[in-house]
């Protein structure tokens, strides 16, 4: 088979399993599951497959595939189905095809006895489908139907849980706020199309290139919205903390690994339109640095451990935004590709701790002892990933993220020619900062959860035995140690990688290293020091509450988990836990930063209460005013109605007399008219 | 002779007859209205076909027509009037008002009101199948 | 015909017919007049006698001799006799009854005046112009009788089944059901109440 005849086939086989998981979910339920794996574990096969043949991109000397075919004109701009098959479409296909697989295969375990397993089976192919086609479509329009059919499918997967009030309000904020910045996604798109005849990619780039762009400043700001919105980015990056209710596979798959990477991949593949404009660097420079100290700021002091994870996804995402706004799409596609393997790998493995832990609170599992002998298999994989999220040497997220930084450094130098030196420097302070403050919430997060706390001598009371959830399902630690093989060995393929894309070296510079290393070292070390000082409180202070379903799937226990962390600690985020570090470390700042510096806050006072009170009003208008006329209007036939009706007296001589009377009247008319008055 | 004198004589009696069916209120007397307006019409009858020399007399004869007419009509109206009488205890015109509009149900706004109006007067209900019943 | 042929019959000079034909005129519509506005039932009745009797004499005067007898017997013989008859059915009250009018008096009024002074209007101004020739009589009896039984002999076979029919119809209507009648009034009774209380109320509303 061809090259596009192939690529044709990786979103079309989850689709089907799709409409088919819809249909017979319910007749025949043994179809179910092979109905989810099979389809998503062929796609990613063919997707490994066309990398394998388009292997070296344009590095390499093989052009990129390009095919088209237009179904049916449509107007002056004609919308067509393209693919656009170079380094970065493959390769980030791979990724999608194996996290995809990876949490298709993982969900039978952790929703093994759901009763709406078919239906979130066949959502996740749907999604897994339209990720495929935002990453392989070569024509704008298409790309953007495959980005609101994740849109809605993140929707619906993040209110799986939709008994509990938390997911309803997370699946409907996750889908507004990203709607918000479809809005003038769609206009830049038009906009676009406008100015460049077309929408196909490789025309908007040969535009780009001839200096066809009118507006590239008021083009590249409108996609960068809709890139804020869908990638997590400031200031509409509040969606996806709260996106945590949903199920952990959910997570891994759509607001870690891939879906929230759509907005980066976006950008890297129309990055010539943003460089054509500095301003738009600048601001997604500045974009990226407030996302990133920001969410490492609120990693630090959330209790959910999800939530952590979200906000560390937050940060990550930033570190690829960054690379973009240094005009290094490669950086950024690399970090994207390491991030999604590594951070699938955490939020899997955190599915498999809150099952064994029967809480999602990091307090609750710092008072817990032998979680780590419970679950041998996550412990290990989550050490790995977190050592890869913290870009501890020789694992992949250290490759890539000093490939970002590197990047940063050469722009600051004003060695990459377009981009504004302050761009380079914005995004490599910011980035340093929060290198250091990842490897923060990353010592943090594994010592509250796998460090059982320093208790000295005498029986601690807050202290308990971890909850026995028998043995994990196999398909789930399996499915973990899979995902541990890039996190782990990723980075050995940096010198590989620059063939697949622009050809710029993703090499780590010296400097960047050392520095960067050095401040990651001194923020896990730093946590570690005040973690010895704050655990001999976790033994006196008992907090948490613990859920344990021994027999039931793992999805019941982090339902129950998220149902109950506002009743037992207060609030959805943050727990008032006196042991954790992230408190002391943060000082004044924990109590902002746990509620993401009060943005939700902002937001509400901003947008939601001035909505409600022209709500209010409108409402008032329409009943007091508006009814008002109605009610006016049907006045008067009611008081004609009843005038008639008062004519109606049943009186035979009344009516005969109206109508004697009333010939009397056509009678003298008659006359009149034939004697010609 | 004028013609003028019947044709006037017959409009006055029409008109007075008229007056009767409109204003008296025992239904007999309209039924002795009514025989005043019909014998207004005989009277022009007979002066058109005296003033036109009809050689088929067809004034005169449809006058006896009316005639005829007019006592079987008045047989039957007494009739009638007797039954309404017995059923009804009256013969006045202006009491027979079973076609009037009822301030009963007329619009979903003024549902409660008359279901409230219904329930204070059950022997309006009662009334109106009496009516029935007995009609 | 012409203004000029008619000419010599002026309104300023009446025959002898005509004198007579407008005094039982007057007679005649004076005693209509008292007919609808009596107060005294039975009164009615017998000044429709009069009137009744009026038109006779003018049928009379228009030499339709059978007609007018026809009239004495079936009007002033029959009818009247039949409404009598009615009145003292339904248990029409002797002497005065004040409410012999309804409400509706004073827009009958306006429509018989109106109605009347149109028609006046409309038939002067017709046949102000016209004459009757009274000299050859148009409606002896020999003559209407050959002329009903030969040209109108159909028609009045068919009225004949009319009369049939009215008359059974008459005695059908009029004939008092099986059922016990004592209840049936008292039911008519109360239903009269009825009516009484609501035409109160709706007069008091």
């Amino acid at each position: 088979m061809t090259t596009p005849t192939l690529a044709v086939l990786v979103p079309l086989l989850p689709f089907l399993g799709a409409v088919a998981g819809l249909l017979l979910g319910r007749k025949a339920p043994g179809f179910v599951r092979p109905l989810a794996v099979l389809p998503t574990l062929l796609s990613a096969v063919i997707a490994v497959l066309i990398a394998v043949r388009q292997g070296g991109g344009t590095g390499g000397g093989i052009r990129p595939v390009d095919a088209a075919t237009e179904l049916t004109p449509t107007g002056s701009v004609p919308i067509e189905l393209a693919l656009h098959l170079d380094g970065f479409a493959v390769l980030v296909a791979v990724l999608v095809g194996l996290v995809a697989s990876c949490v298709q295969i993982y969900s039978t375990g952790y929703l093994r006895d759901d009763p709406r397993y078919p239906s979130y089976a066949a959502l996740v192919s749907l999604f897994t489908s339209a990720m495929f086609l935002v990453v392989y479509s070569g024509d704008l329009m298409v790309l953007l139907v495959g980005w609101e059919v994740m849109g809605i499918c993140s929707y619906f997967l993040v209110g799986h849980y939709w008994e509990t009030p938390e997911a309803r309000a997370a699946s409907l904020k996750a889908f507004l706020v990203t709607k918000l910045g479809d809005v003038p996604f769609l206009i830049g798109l038009f906009a676009l199309a406008a100015d460049a005849g077309s929408f196909r990619i490789t025309k908007v780039l040969d535009a780009v290139a001839t200096g066809g762009l009118d507006h590239p400043t008021l083009i590249a700001l409108l996609l960068l919205a809709g890139v804020a919105g869908k990638s997590a980015q400031f200031p509409l990056h509040t969606w996806l903390p709260d996106a945590m209710a949903g199920p952990t596979p959910v997570s891994a798959l759509i607001h870690a690994a891939t879906m929230v990477a759509a907005g980066v991949y976006f950008v890297a593949r129309l990055l010539p339109v943003f460089a054509a404009s500095a301003a738009a660097l600048v601001v997604l420079a500045v974009m990226a640095a407030v996302t990133m100290v920001g969410s490492a700021l609120a990693a630090l002091a959330q209790d959910d451990i999800k939530r952590v994870l979200a906000y560390s996804t937050i940060g990550q995402l930033g570190y690829m935004t960054g690379a973009l706004a240094v005009g290094e799409r490669g950086a950024a596609v690399f970090h994207l590709l390491s991030h999604g393997a590594f951070k699938a790998l955490l939020f899997l493995a955190a599915g498999v701790i809150i099952h064994a832990a029967g809480t999602n609170s990091l307090a609750a599992m710092s008072r817990m002892t032998g979680l780590r002998d419970r679950i041998p298999d996550a412990f290990w994989t989550m050490t790995v990933a977190l050592l890869a999220l913290a870009a501890i040497p020789p694992f992949s997220g250290f490759f890539s993220k000093e490939a970002v930084l590197g990047a940063a450094e050469h722009a600051a130098t004003g060695h990459t020619g377009s981009v504004p030196g302050s761009a380079g420097w914005i995004v490599l302070v910011s980035g340093l900062l929060t290198a250091m403050l990842t490897a923060a919430y990353a010592t943090r997060l594994w010592l509250l959860a796998f460090r059982p706390p320093v208790t000295g001598p005498h029986p601690a009371p807050g202290v308990v035995e971890a909850p026995d959830h028998g043995r994990q399902p196999v398909v789930m630690n399996a499915v973990l140690w899979v995902l541990a093989v890039p996190s782990l060995a990723f980075g050995i393929t940096v010198g590989a990688l620059p063939d697949w894309f622009d050809g710029g070296s993703l090499t780590p510079t010296l400097t960047t290293s050392v520095l960067a290393t050095g401040l990651t070292l001194v923020g896990g070390l730093v946590t570690y020091g005040t973690w010895r000082h704050t655990t001999a409180l976790a033994a006196r202070v008992p907090v948490g509450a613990v859920t344990a379903h021994p027999g039931a799937e793992p999805a019941v226990s982090e339902a129950e988990a998220i149902a109950t962390h506002t009743p037992a600690y207060g609030s959805i985020a943050s727990a008032p836990d006196p042991a954790d570090p992230g408190r002391l470390l943060l000082g004044p700042l924990h109590r902002h930063a746990a509620v993401g510096f009060r943005l939700d806050a902002v937001y509400t006072a901003l947008f939601v209460r001035p909505t409600q009170f022209l709500a209010t009003v409108v409402r008032f208008l329409d009943r007091e005013v508006v009814d008002t006329y109605v009610r006016g209007a049907g006045t008067l036939p009611r008081w004609l109605g009843a005038a008639a009706r008062r004519a109606q007296t049943g009186n035979v001589q009344t009516y005969l007399s109206a109508l004697l009377a009333g010939s009397v009247v056509l009678a003298v008319a008659a006359v009149l008219v034939a004697a010609g008055a | 002779m004028h013609l003028a004198y019947p044709a006037v004589l017959a409009v006055l009696l029409f008109c007075t007859g008229l007056y009767g069916v409109l204003a008296r209120r025992n239904a007999i007397l309209v039924l002795m209205s009514v025989e005043l307006m019909l014998n207004a019409v005989n009277l022009n009858l007979v002066a058109f076909d005296v003033w036109l020399r009809d050689t088929l007399h067809a004034g005169q004869a449809l006058t006896l027509f009316t005639i005829a007419i007019a006592a079987a009509e008045i047989g039957i109206g007494l009739s009638i009037v007797l039954m309404v009488y017995r059923n009804r205890g009256t013969s006045d015109v202006d009491r027979l008002r079973d076609t009037a509009e009822s301030p009963g149900p007329a619009g979903p706004d003024d549902a409660a009101p008359d279901g409230a109006a219904d329930a204070t007067h059950p022997d309006a209900t009662a009334a109106a199948q009496k009516a029935e019943a007995t009609a | 015909m012409t203004l000029a042929a008619a000419a010599p019959q002026g309104f300023l000079s009446p025959t002898g017919v005509e004198v007579a034909f407008v005094l039982v005129g007057l007679v005649t519509f004076a005693a209509a007049i008292v007919t609808v506005t009596t107060k005294q039932l039975v009164h009615a009745a017998l000044w429709l006698v009069v009137a009744l009797g009026g038109l006779a004499a003018e049928y009379l005067l228009l030499t339709a001799e059978f007609v007018a007898w026809v009239q004495v017997l079936i009007y002033v013989g029959s009818v009247v006799v039949l409404l009598l008859f009615g009145l003292m059915l339904t248990k029409a009250p002797i002497g005065r009854s004040p409410d012999a009018d309804s409400g509706n008096r004073w827009a009958a009024l306006t429509v018989a005046v109106a109605a009347a002074a149109t028609l006046v209007w409309v038939v002067v101004d017709a046949f102000r112009t016209q004459w009757i020739d009274l000299d050859a009589p148009q409606g002896t009896t020999s003559v209407t009788g050959a002329m009903l039984f030969q040209h109108w002999v159909l028609p009045f076979e068919a009225l004949s089944v009319l009369l049939l029919a009215a008359l059974v119809g008459a005695i059908v209507l009029s004939r008092k059901s099986e059922e016990p009648s004592d209840e049936r009034v008292r039911d008519a009774k109360a239903h009269a109440r009825d009516d009484a209380e609501a035409a109160a109320d709706k007069e008091q509303r």
